[in-house]
């Protein structure tokens, strides 16, 4: 990958990073419009997904019986395994108007004097892919925060019980304890959101521009490369699509040896 | 030192009558020096023994002395685990065994374990002769034989004869355990290691196993660690009293039991500690 | 004689941690249901309009122009199953081979690395991997083709499989290990005849399930197999497969083809859904 995209990175330098300018026919490429929607969408997902996995995961190890736990642990473990591909489709056709017609409107009647809510909404856009993107990483999340919840030995809850604290109190200890874990595995679910491909892609717009609005359409490193590689004009072209797998390949090379490493690091202290 | 005190019991004759005459040796084992370290901490350290042929050896002493390392060592069985080294020799047929393949010596040198542990995918029948089969025999008519002639001396045939074909996990444990000692014996080792036979058995599997043993002694030379003293008395002609690591007296079981040398064994075959 | 006498003080702000303690317990059943929900959503949305245009044509037809209604998708089905074969052979054997090599030499740095390089390559988006296929496999071919699609999948099964054989290796009590070796038996043997033997459902169940992750996989596949609407079992020519046929199909302005694309969509969620049950019930049985 390196080598192919040699021609491009010769070219662009590392200005290829941060100029925003796209045009296939001018071959003049810049990658920040996709990185800047690649970073921001799984990040506003990140913020979605993170008190909603770590509030399953305290649902499923400490607050339900088993007959509830089986079933809705397998469930959540089918989302994880559920194709991308489904994911984009029921978001364009389920998704998106659900947020054009009653998750935007509301956002922008709330916060309506905040730039991110300003605007048209398409339904399709930034804040959509976001959501997709916070569905799909949930059950990682969780079912990381979930280990972690359950390796925390009994008599530790029972001490913190013994001392007068309430279920939550309780619970919000170990939670602190697990905090590195939780981490790691936050980490991990960014990772997957920055690499997935065909669900933002059906949903995120295709546009590349970088605007405030979370309603505007947007492109992600990953979409551009699945959207223009197979019919992409030129060599060069070809070697700045490459080139930005390559961004792609080396952002979430870093976070998951990060995710990994603090993961591991959690797991041996435990052992 | 307690390794003289063993010279006079065990050694009756010497290596070197042994090459002269070309008999084999009367001992079977001989650990020089042996230290077992895990981590650089040592488990055992400098143990030096002989086991004579054809008896039944029992080691004994509390938990963590190091009994098992021992044991574990006289088949190599440390060479699985990374963070183990082992020093010292030890001699089976005056042959340094720590010099050759691991997967020889166990040839010669066979293993029962504390709990019975048949491969689950296989049959009764095909437990009895793995060791056979996973080392490249495969000729049926002569592994019938051997499955039969060893479950029989297992004393098991009767009890299993009609249902080879059964997977050997629906046998009980006093069963499985016979299955592994006839599993061991297929091979044909000259010595058997017993790690704790009969700890996970109840009394009659138990007895069972120990007559096996008893009337084992003809044929092969077996060492057995056992925490159970009463058992060490009953079945072993030697035996050897570990602690922490190191080898405390070594003499003949009757001896051990009624008169031992030292203070330490004493207090500990009268279950003053351990 | 003194009395012992247990007096309760009432805790200082006991309301309010009351308080904090049901809203915060509802807020986590609360994130419990919102998880299910759009899971929920998806399965029945996917099975209603996916189970209406499921007929045998969509098995045994293949795509028809556009304009005309009807028509299957009996190539993408095939495809996909060629696709996943290729995978499977790459996959497969990788996969298990270095979960052997981790869990049963584990201890040395080789194994380490291994680990580590698995646990990244599970971290690498599918698009990436579908570029190195293409690096690899389109460019010197100069042709997009099944075997770079195949090639993708392969590499993107490698850590899954690698990870279940690896933890199905690692249930194998020592013990059983050792009755082997104790029997004369070498390592590799012992592995090979006892261990991955005795892991061996549990290995195929998770094949199963990197084969049925495989088979939903369409970044990859997009500039290596590209699709194909015609009957094509040439491995080096470009191959349909059903979930680039439901992407194709699912950006068309056709509503025909949506209703297509939702019958595949279906196929592929009972797909993974039957074998996440598959796999939950062989794992419960023995575990």
């Amino acid at each position: 990958m390196f080598i192919d995209s040699s021609e491009s990175r010769d070219r662009f330098g590392f200005g290829f990073i941060f100029s925003s300018e796209w045009d296939p026919v001018k071959e003049e490429f810049g990658a920040l419009p996709f990185i800047y929607g690649t970073i921001l969408s799984s990040i506003i997902a990140l913020i979605i997904s993170l008190p909603v996995s770590i509030g399953v995961a305290v649902f499923l190890s400490e607050i339900v019986h088993k007959s509830v736990k089986t079933p809705v642990s397998f469930l959540i473990e089918i989302l994880a395994a559920i194709p991308s591909i489904i994911y984009g489709f029921w978001g364009i056709y389920v998704l998106a108007p659900f947020m054009r017609t009653t998750v935007q409107p509301m956002l922008q009647s709330v916060f309506g004097f905040l730039p991110f809510f300003k605007g048209q909404m398409f339904g399709t856009g930034l804040l959509t892919a976001s959501v997709i993107l916070a569905i799909m990483i949930t059950p990682i999340i969780s079912s990381i925060t979930r280990d972690i919840l359950n390796a925390i030995p009994v008599s530790q809850r029972e001490a913190a019980y013994a001392l007068g604290a309430t279920k939550w109190e309780a619970i919000k200890m170990a939670l602190l304890n697990a905090r590195s874990g939780i981490l790691g595995g936050s980490v991990l679910g960014l990772g997957r959101a920055i690499g997935e491909t065909m669900a933002v892609t059906m949903v995120i717009g295709n546009k590349a521009q970088i605007k405030a609005s979370l309603f505007e359409p947007a492109y992600s490193m990953a979409s551009v490369i699945a959207n223009e590689f197979a019919e992409a004009s030129g060599s060069m072209h070809i070697s700045s699509l490459i080139e930005i797998g390559l961004i792609l390949f080396g952002v979430t090379f870093v976070i998951n040896s990060l995710a990994r490493l603090l993961i591991y690091s959690v797991t041996r202290n435990a052992s | 030192m307690e390794i003289q005190e063993t010279e006079d019991i065990v050694t009756e004759d010497t290596d070197e009558t042994d090459k002269i005459s070309g008999r084999e040796s009367k001992t079977a084992i001989q650990t020089k020096k042996l230290s077992v370290y895990f981590n650089d901490r040592p488990a055992i350290e400098d143990i030096s023994l002989k086991i004579k042929r054809n008896t039944v050896t029992a080691i004994i002493g509390p938990s963590g002395c190091g009994k098992s390392t021992f044991l574990r060592s006289l088949n190599l069985m440390h060479d699985m685990t990374p963070k183990a080294r082992v020093y010292g020799e030890i001699l089976i047929q005056n042959e340094d065994i720590t010099e050759f393949n691991a997967v020889d010596v166990r040839k010669k040198v066979g293993m029962v374990f504390q709990k019975p542990n048949p491969f689950p995918t296989m049959t009764i029948y095909e437990n009895a002769v793995s060791g056979l089969k996973l080392n490249g025999k495969t000729k049926k008519s002569e592994l019938d034989e051997i499955a039969e002639k060893n479950l029989k001396y297992a004393g098991l045939w009767e009890e299993v004869k009609d249902r080879l074909k059964t997977p050997a996990m629906s046998l009980s444990g006093g069963q499985q355990q016979r299955l592994c000692i006839a599993r061991t014996i297929a091979v044909r080792p000259d010595i058997i290691l017993m790690d704790e036979p009969t700890s996970a058995l109840d009394p009659i599997s138990t007895s069972k196993i120990e007559e096996l043993i008893y009337n084992f002694k003809n044929h092969y030379t077996i060492v057995i660690v056992t925490h159970n003293m009463q058992q060490a008395a009953r079945i072993s002609d030697l035996t050897a009293f570990f602690y922490l690591g190191k080898l405390i007296e070594y003499s003949k079981t009757r001896r051990m039991f009624t008169n031992p040398k030292e203070k330490l064994t004493e207090a500990y075959v009268t279950g003053k500690f351990g | 004689m003194k009395q012992n006498t247990l007096k309760l003080s009432k805790p200082v702000n006991l309301t309010r941690r009351k308080v904090t303690n049901s809203v915060m317990i509802s807020l986590c059943v609360i994130a419990g249901v919102i998880t299910i929900l759009p899971l929920l959503y998806i399965f029945f949305y996917t099975t209603k309009s996916g189970i209406s245009s499921l007929n045998p044509d969509f098995f045994t037809q293949l795509p028809k122009p556009v304009g005309e209604t009807g028509g299957g998708m009996a190539n993408a089905i095939t495809g996909s199953l060629i696709l996943i074969g290729i995978g499977g052979l790459i996959g497969i054997p990788v996969g298990v081979l270095s979960g052997i090599y981790i869990s049963e030499y584990s201890g040395n740095i080789t194994s380490t690395v291994v680990k580590f390089i698995t646990d990244i390559l599970s971290g690498v988006p599918s698009i990436v991997i579908g570029i190195f296929a293409y690096g690899i496999i389109v460019l010197p071919m100069q042709r997009f083709s099944a075997l770079a699609g195949g090639f993708a999948l392969g590499i993107l099964m490698i850590p899954t499989v690698t990870k279940v054989t690896e933890e199905m290796l690692r249930l194998i009590p020592q013990s059983l290990r050792e009755a082997s070796l104790a029997l004369g038996v070498s390592r590799w043997k012992t592995t090979l005849r006892i261990v991955l033997t005795t892991a061996s459902s549990g290995i195929v169940t998770g094949i199963l399930l990197a084969t049925a992750r495989a088979a939903g996989e369409t970044a990859p596949l997009l500039f290596t197999s590209f699709g194909n609407s015609f009957w094509q079992t040439n491995i080096d020519e470009p191959m349909a497969a059903l979930p680039l046929q439901i992407f194709a199909y699912a950006i068309s302005p056709y509503e025909d083809w949506h209703r297509q694309a939702w019958a595949g969509a279906f196929v592929l969620i009972f797909l993974v859904f039957t074998v996440n049950l598959l796999v939950r019930y062989v794992t419960r049985k023995k575990y």
